[in-house]
């Protein structure tokens, strides 16, 4: 019996004339995912892309679970292909789906023919099927409201595909519809959210991480690595820059008022990755600040932040509880790294009362203590590229 | 260069013990359960190792079992003493300064029902015998104290503690967590009456992944693992037996105890001695402690700063117990010192392989940092 993966897309439906341009970019990233799991023929028809694995050592486990992480796919199912008559279809539902229906209760049968020219018509093929099912698994019941499982028979041109339950997809829009951007991340919880978040939308990412040795040490930065790691199985592969920011925290320590350490501190930070994300192509930078959260996250922080750059800050968690970023933490798997205790330990520098509502001229004025020209050029010299993947 | 000062986190192993571990895995590979000559040979060479263990304690051979480490025998030793000896009463001691696998073996055991003391240091970093005599009474089953803190390298009066379990008509079993000690100062059990002790391979340039329990031979526990007939069942599965031998042979050639520990006090005096002179340096380590252990601040630099600034120059050291990979230490704390202390604790562990000329590194090191780094 031969299994395929049927996918649904939700949104690229509605783009109109583009909608080709998304599926096929769509189509691209699964070949592209799976093609380590071995060779596939991907078909587009009917709204349905279907995946096609050649030769029998595919393992469709990990290929379905591949194909729920990437973005743009709204469901998908596992199918069987079935020839187009309706004794065969019977026969290839009870032994697909053999231990599905014995471990339900209640079932109900679904029937789409988009091949018009199958001699039945879509009730009767329920009815076909259903009171085979009925007759092979008395224990079952049909409801037609809310079954335990839907059996679902579409013939379609080629053949009949049937199949159990469906699998939420990823959602979102497929990985470089949207352009690229720069992530901005530290290890904590947030930014990897932000990052999937905006990869969500179709943003491709590089990723840009801050280090400060010996304040912080290798370790955190390996957590990163493992964050973005995570991530990639979503955004695909990306580069990570690592830019040295010892220098810079040491001067501004020394020469600025402690209350603004941490805002000049930002500031920086976006100067040097707007520079890096230019230099990559980057339309946009995003960062996982959530407002209020900590000193440097009020409106007024934030203004004075923006301020240093001139490209798009994306700020996805702007709106969202800690409880809300975890909840999403904990699905995409970042939540166990994040707490682990290598954080950045800047903690060295951190002003014991940081100003909430710093202002512009006063941080500028403060700015002008320090060589900051020559401390961007230092520290964008010597930023080290990591690959990062899945 | 390298210089590693991070011996009471672990060793290297040594060239005789490496050897040893190699032609164990490539020649003499059996199964030491095996009934043909490959597994007797295999046999044969972990039968030695506990021999040359046993007779560096001075016990039995059959009183020595291995175990995947010290953290599984000080969990073998609690658990299984506290279980054998639950009709005798319900009163287990311990300090608040024991490594982690004993305080949160105890603490596991006190959700289960036990009363279980905690005893505090004095500032000295060592349990008084004071405290000692007043926490224990006959319902006491168990009384668990190391014989050398790992983060302070205070000694502790292990020697005394089966005489005060009997001047309080206390009939329980006493294990001691000499993981820091064996080797370096005389661990006797039978003279000084202990039933159980912990050991580890790793700690004393044998490999990761072993270490063995000393149950005396009146001392029953119950086991915690189920399998085969290794080991009379108290420890079943097949012997780890290239880590054994290794084991043996690093205990083999371990050198003479009172000229090691010699040389172990010249080179601690040496540092404290050369530390001192760099601003804001405070010892933490009782005088008179294990010399193979240092523990001293740099006030205002925080000790994962200051390790990772060592690093940079190839020097390594410890911020506490490795085991705690950056936990606030609880030991540090017990001392009574002030979070500022605590938060820029350095430990050195010294071996027989350290030099004087590594301590010149590590003091022209921390005073480097000093200048260089950003104080709290």
């Amino acid at each position: 019996m031969k299994e395929i993966i049927l996918i649904k897309t939700g949104e690229i439906v509605l783009k109109g004339l583009n909608r080709r341009a998304f599926e096929d970019i769509l189509i691209k990233n699964i070949k592209y995912r799976l093609k380590d799991l071995g060779e596939f023929k991907i078909k587009n028809a009917q709204s349905t892309i279907s995946v096609e694995p050649v030769g029998n050592n595919i393992d469709l486990d990990e290929v379905s679970d591949k194909i729920g992480k990437i973005f743009g796919i709204t469901t998908y199912s596992r199918a069987c292909v079935a020839e187009k008559n309706i004794e065969n279809i019977k026969l290839c539902t009870i032994e697909y789906l053999q231990e599905a229906l014995g471990e339900a209760k209640t079932f109900k049968v679904n029937a789409k023919r988009s091949d018009k020219k199958f001699p039945l018509k879509s009730p009767e093929i329920c009815t076909e099927v259903g009171g085979y099912i009925l007759e092979k698994f008395p224990h079952l019941t049909v409801d037609v409201h809310e079954p335990d499982i839907t059996v679902t028979v579409e013939v379609r041109d080629f053949a009949a595909y049937i199949r159990g339950s469906v699998i939420r997809g990823a959602g979102g829009l497929p990985t470089s519809t949207g352009g690229k951007a720069a992530i901005l991340i530290s290890g904590g919880i947030d930014s990897p959210v932000a990052a999937w978040t905006m990869a969500k939308r179709g943003i491709e990412l590089i990723a840009i991480h801050f280090a400060s040795p010996p304040y912080t040490s290798q370790r955190a930065e390996e957590k990163v690595v493992s964050l973005l790691e995570k991530v990639s199985e979503y955004s695909g592969k990306m580069k990570m820059f690592t830019v040295p920011f010892t220098r810079i925290q040491e001067e501004i320590q020394s020469k600025c008022p402690e209350e603004l350490f941490t805002i000049i501190m930002r500031r920086f930070m976006m100067v040097i990755a707007e520079k890096i994300s230019k230099a990559n192509e980057c339309s946009a930078l995003i960062t996982g600040e959530s407002l209020g959260q900590v000193a440097s996250q009020t409106i007024g922080a934030i203004a004075c932040t923006d301020d240093a750059a001139n490209i798009p800050v994306f700020r996805p968690l702007i709106g969202m509880d800690k409880e809300e970023i975890i909840a999403i933490s904990r699905k995409i798997d970042t939540f166990d790294i994040s707490i682990q205790p290598y954080e950045d330990c800047c903690t060295v520098f951190t002003p014991k009362h940081p100003r909430t509502r710093p202002v512009l001229k006063y941080v500028k004025q403060a700015e002008q203590l320090l060589d900051c020209e020559s401390l961007i050029k230092e520290a964008i010299d010597n930023v080290k590229i990591t690959k990062i993947s899945y | 260069m390298e210089v590693y000062l991070d011996n009471s986190a672990t060793t290297c192993v040594c060239k005789e013990a490496a050897d040893k571990i190699y032609e164990m895995m490539t020649v003499k590979y059996g199964n030491p359960s095996s009934l043909h000559s490959k597994g007797l040979e295999a046999e044969h060479e972990v039968e030695n190792a506990r021999k040359i263990i046993a007779d560096n304690l001075g016990v039995k051979s059959e009183e020595i079992y291995f175990t995947s480490g010290g953290t599984e025998a000080n969990n073998m030793a609690l658990f299984g003493a506290s279980e054998a000896l639950k009709r005798n009463g319900n009163k287990i001691i311990t300090t608040a300064i024991e490594h982690s696998s004993v305080i949160e073996s105890a603490s596991e055991l006190q959700k289960q029902g036990y009363e279980v003391i905690f005893l505090q240091s004095e500032s000295n970093g060592i349990i008084s015998e004071e405290k000692l005599f007043n926490a224990i009474d006959k319902n006491t089953i168990l009384v668990s104290m190391m014989a050398v803190n790992n983060e302070t390298g205070a000694i502790q009066p292990f020697d005394k503690v089966k005489s005060i379990m009997k001047k309080n008509n206390c009939n329980g079993l006493y294990h001691c967590d000499a993981v820091q000690a064996f080797g370096k100062i005389p661990v006797r059990p039978t003279k000084y009456g202990i039933d159980i002790v912990t050991i580890s391979s790793h700690k004393i340039h044998g490999a990761k992944g072993t270490g063995a329990i000393y149950l005396s031979k009146s001392t029953r526990i119950i086991p915690r693992m189920f399998g085969g007939e290794q080991q009379k069942k108290i420890r079943p599965g097949t012997e780890a037996a290239p880590l054994i031998a290794g084991f043996g042979k690093a205990v083999e050639i371990l050198p003479d105890i009172s000229n090691e520990y010699k040389f172990m006090q010249e080179l601690q005096s040496y540092c404290i001695e050369k530390i001192s002179e760099i601003d804001g340096i405070h010892i933490n380590s009782p005088k008179n402690n294990l010399p193979y252990i240092l523990n001293f601040s740099v006030e205002g630099i925080r000790s994962e700063t200051m390790l990772h600034y060592l690093e940079t120059l190839n020097i390594y050291v410890s911020s506490g117990s490795a085991c705690a990979k950056g936990k606030k230490s609880h030991v540090l704390t017990a001392l009574g010192l002030s979070q500022r202390l605590i938060d820029s604790a350095i430990r050195v562990s010294f071996s027989r392989y350290n030099t004087k000329s590594d301590i010149d590194a590590l003091a022209d090191g921390i005073k480097s940092g000093v200048s260089k780094l950003v104080r709290k």
